[in-house]
């Protein structure tokens, strides 16, 4: 049984983000870059049960520029047995991703996707989903906990209420949630062969995929700086500062 | 939490300067790139600050214990160690065919600055293992290296180094610990060792201590001195743990810093029951030794560079946020306090740090690369260059950085003022863990004494004029470039290497007119002056590569550039002139140190 994880490329989650001066995006340039943290939960998700004997094969999935390569690389590093570059230079739209990983998915015969719930830079949680309707499978988004038996995957779903436990038919999407699991330390070995393994390429075109355009990014700016406390002497001031604001 | 190393120095002395990538030319190397490189230090990364930095206090607060019995340990000691085996960082600069990754040299290097500045205390177990290992790679016979170091690099044993005893630290040719030749090849190992690192603890199945001793009956002095294997448990012929070896705990040391790794006096043999097995030719020991502590030199300047950067990184965090007092020109008392950083002399504090600790990091990469081309160029007069420059460097890349960057940590301590004297902020525990480097693996008056009495003067000061070559072409190149402050900079590098190379000559003269005592009383002055020296030299080169990147940098890599120019114009005007007055001094052969009655004191 094969399980595809899609793996994204942000921008550490350490880096202190900043916003281009003109507004059209947040700088990249000479920022490091890694494998978005909820992937990293999905793959190690799909390693742990590549281990259980539950599945046979990983395939790492990435989309974008040369330098994804990297991204594979760790993907690969972690115990992902093969990897595919889908090629593109340009801004990847959720729904284009989703178009794409359900093309991979239906030609590699894919059984599971494990995807991270939603990648940290534009935080817009709706990859997997349109995956799963595009293919008119089972999704069980948010896992907290994934078990998977035959053609039967049960899942922990982290909902506001508390837990939620799903049994999904197979094939499905998973989308992983922080508490899944703790991705392992890469081992130096297992990165050194990682370089050995060859990726394979391809791109939207080759996989009869068209990119989306239906969202524009307008413009972007910094979170507005918290603004300076002020020290009010009475009770009256306070009222009377509230209702300006228009809170009282 | 800053970062305690800085990633993008890392990254600029690893790829911009050493060009790190141009090693997998070479066979050794071949098919490794940067990327390879770049995932190995992340995985460092993140395993150091997961792994080791949190209980990095905790540890120093609680060191370890003997109960007469077995040694102590908190916990957390033994899973880091784990973790790392288990990421198989041990082998990392091991050849493929003993188990390893056969990475560069100056890769591994970097990696361990990582887990030192992290936490020293847990990470020196791991360094003394792979050094171990390093020895019988370069010395033991196929079949130890089977039976001893294949289980280090595994991480199942660790490994010590016996050298020193009670009456024998920097002398080690009156070292006593005997080694009686048995019938079946073996030898009976019998005396005592001292300040023997990770010589007793449960965190592995065996412990392989190298140890040092005299075969009966061999001359007196360092000729006499052979290496053994001497297992904590007896090695059975399958590999298998036999009984206990004779090595007794007789206590631990209680040290001033590096408390997480144990410290021990360790008795050998007190029943004839400890037996070892002879590494090498007999009478070889300490030249084997030698061979293996060149690199472990660079490891301890290494070490020092990684506690000073850790010191820098957290006081430069500090003097951003704490606000104290008013720029001299604001006489307003009522206006707002600034952070300490607006003050000059806090920002000296900070430059002079940056300059030792970046300074330091660069000379012992430099010294790893040199390691690297010696073991791996296919050039055999590079590999001897490299040789000759290694030999007159590493004191050095020894004793500068643990001199040096232990004033840095000082430094780092007087940025928090009273906070850093608190056991509240990491500071003050890197200045105790840094107090070791200037003393372990040769005194930093022992350096002077090899850098001057040796090295300089050997094979004609081949080793010296080599050095010197390369210093001046990075002078020619920095003057060629036209730039107006690196100019100056070269034009003083310049001033400082003829006033060195007419101290050397003066003092050579001595030398060879027989007046040893007088020659060397200043050694140590003598490798202050060349470690200056050559500082200043690869600030030159750090200062010239930075202003060529200038031009096309990013936003923030011009702050980055720029900061190097900084540092090498305070390393230039504020450092460099004390190398000058040095040489000065040493030409005029002062005896006042040599001639001072004792009874003056
Ligand atoms: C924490 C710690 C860990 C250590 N780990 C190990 C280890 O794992 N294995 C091991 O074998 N050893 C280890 N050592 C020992 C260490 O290498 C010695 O302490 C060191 O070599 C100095 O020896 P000593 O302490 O006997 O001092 P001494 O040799 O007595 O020196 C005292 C002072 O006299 C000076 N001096 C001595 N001889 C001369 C001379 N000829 N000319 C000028 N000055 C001189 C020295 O520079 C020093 O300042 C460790 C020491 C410490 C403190």
């Amino acid at each position: 049984m094969k399980a595809i994880v899609s793996v994204k490329r942000v921008v550490d989650y350490n880096v202190r983000i900043q916003v281009k001066p003109d507004g059209s995006g947040v700088v990249t340039d000479g920022v490091k870059m890694s494998m978005n943290p909820f992937d990293e939960i999905a793959m190690e998700e799909a390693v742990r049960l590549k281990e259980k004997g539950k599945i046979t094969e990983i395939i790492a999935v990435t989309i974008g520029g040369a330098k994804n390569e990297e991204t594979l690389r760790t993907a690969l590093a972690f115990g992902a047995t093969k990897a595919i570059h889908i090629k593109d230079e340009g801004e990847v739209q959720p729904l284009t991703a989703a178009r794409a990983l359900a093309a991979v998915f239906k030609k590699e015969g894919a059984s599971l996707l494990i995807a991270g719930k939603q990648a940290i830079d534009d935080d817009a949680n709706q990859t997997g989903q349109m995956v799963a309707a595009l293919l008119d499978i089972a999704q069980a988004t948010f896992a907290g906990k994934v078990d998977v038996d035959g053609n039967k995957a049960t899942v922990v779903r982290e909902v506001d209420a508390g837990l939620e436990t799903l049994e999904v038919d197979l094939p499905a999407v998973i989308t992983a949630d922080l508490r899944l699991n703790e991705p392992r330390y890469l081992k130096l070995p297992d990165i050194m062969k990682a370089k050995r393994i060859p990726i394979e390429a391809t791109t939207l075109a080759d996989l009869g995929v068209t990119a989306a355009a239906a969202v524009k990014t307008v413009k972007t700016v910094p979170p507005p700086s918290r603004s300076k406390g002020v020290m009010v002497k009475t009770v009256d001031d306070l009222v009377a500062a509230l209702k300006a604001k228009g809170l009282a | 939490m800053p970062e305690l190393i800085q990633r993008r120095d890392l990254d600029f002395l690893l790829h911009e300067w050493l060009r790190i990538e141009t090693l997998s030319r070479y066979p050794r190397y071949s098919g490794q790139d940067r990327a390879s490189y770049d995932d190995v230090i992340d995985a460092a990364t993140v395993l150091a600050e997961e792994q080791f930095l949190p209980h990095a206090a905790k540890l120093d607060a609680n060191e370890p214990h003997f109960d007469g019995e077995r040694v102590h340990l908190i916990p957390e000691v033994k899973a880091a160690l784990d973790a790392y085996i288990d990421g198989g960082f041990l082998g990392t600069a091991f050849a493929s065919e003993h188990g390893g990754l056969q990475l560069p040299y100056t890769i591994f290097q970097a990696v361990s600055a990582l887990f030192t500045a992290a936490n020293i205390g847990t990470a020196g177990y791991l360094f003394l293992t792979g050094a171990a290992a390093n020895l019988l790679a370069a010395h033991g016979s196929p079949e130890q290296r089977q039976r001893y170091m294949r289980p280090m690099i595994e991480g199942r044993w660790f490994g010590t180094m016996c050298l020193s005893e009670p009456q024998a630290g920097s002398s080690l040719g009156d070292i006593k610990t005997r080694a009686k030749p048995l019938p079946d090849g073996g030898y009976a190992i019998s005396g005592n060792k001292m300040w023997i690192s990770g010589g007793e603890h449960d965190l592995s199945e065996n412990i392989v201590h190298h140890v040092l001793a005299r075969i009966d009956g061999a001359p007196a002095g360092v000729k006499g001195i052979s290496l053994f294997i001497v297992p904590k448990y007896r090695v059975n012929a399958d590999g298998s743990l036999g009984a206990k070896n004779g090595v007794r705990l007789m206590g631990l040391n209680h040290k001033m810093g590096y408390r997480g790794t144990t410290n021990t006096a360790l008795s050998f043999g007190e029943q004839g029951d400890c037996v070892g097995e002879l590494v090498g030719a007999p009478g070889q020991g300490l030249a084997c030794m030698f061979h293996m502590m060149n690199e472990a030199r660079i490891g301890v300047g290494l070490s020092a560079v990684a506690l000073a950067s850790a010191g820098y990184r957290y006081s430069l965090d500090y003097a951003k946020t704490r606000l104290q007092g008013r720029p001299a020109s604001n006489k307003n008392p009522e206006a707002k306090p600034v952070a300490i950083i607006e003050h000059s002399d806090v920002r000296r504090m900070l430059l002079q740090q940056k300059a030792y600790v970046e300074g330091g990091l660069a000379l012992c990469l430099y010294c790893a690369r040199l390691v690297d081309e010696e073991l791996a160029n296919p050039d055999e007069q590079v590999r001897a260059d490299a040789h000759l420059l290694l030999d007159i460097l590493t004191p050095i890349a020894k004793a500068w950085p643990s001199e040096f960057c232990l004033e840095a940590n000082k430094l780092a301590i007087q940025v928090l003022g009273g906070y850093g004297y608190t056991r509240d902020y990491p500071v003050e525990r890197l200045y105790r863990d840094n107090r070791l480097n200037p003393i372990h693996e040769g005194t930093n008056g022992i350096q002077g004494l090899d850098l001057l009495g040796r090295k300089v003067l050997m094979q004609n000061g081949a080793a010296l004029k080599l050095l010197l070559g390369r210093i001046q072409a990075s002078i020619a190149s920095a003057r060629a470039s036209g730039d107006a402050a690196l100019t100056e900079y070269a034009d003083a590098l310049a001033n400082a290497i003829d006033a060195a190379t007419r101290t050397t000559m003066t003092l050579g003269a001595a030398a060879a007119q027989g007046k040893l005592d007088l020659f060397l009383a200043n050694a140590h002055l003598y490798l202050e002056m060349m470690g200056h020296t050559v500082i200043a030299w690869l600030w030159l080169q750090q200062a010239e590569l930075a202003t060529k990147a200038l031009p096309s940098a990013s936003a923030a890599d011009q702050d980055y550039y720029q900061g190097k120019r900084w540092a090498c114009r305070y390393f230039i005007r504020h450092e460099l002139p004390k190398a000058l007055r040095q040489a000065e001094l040493l030409a005029t052969l002062d005896d006042t140190t040599l001639n001072l009655p004792i009874a003056a004191l």
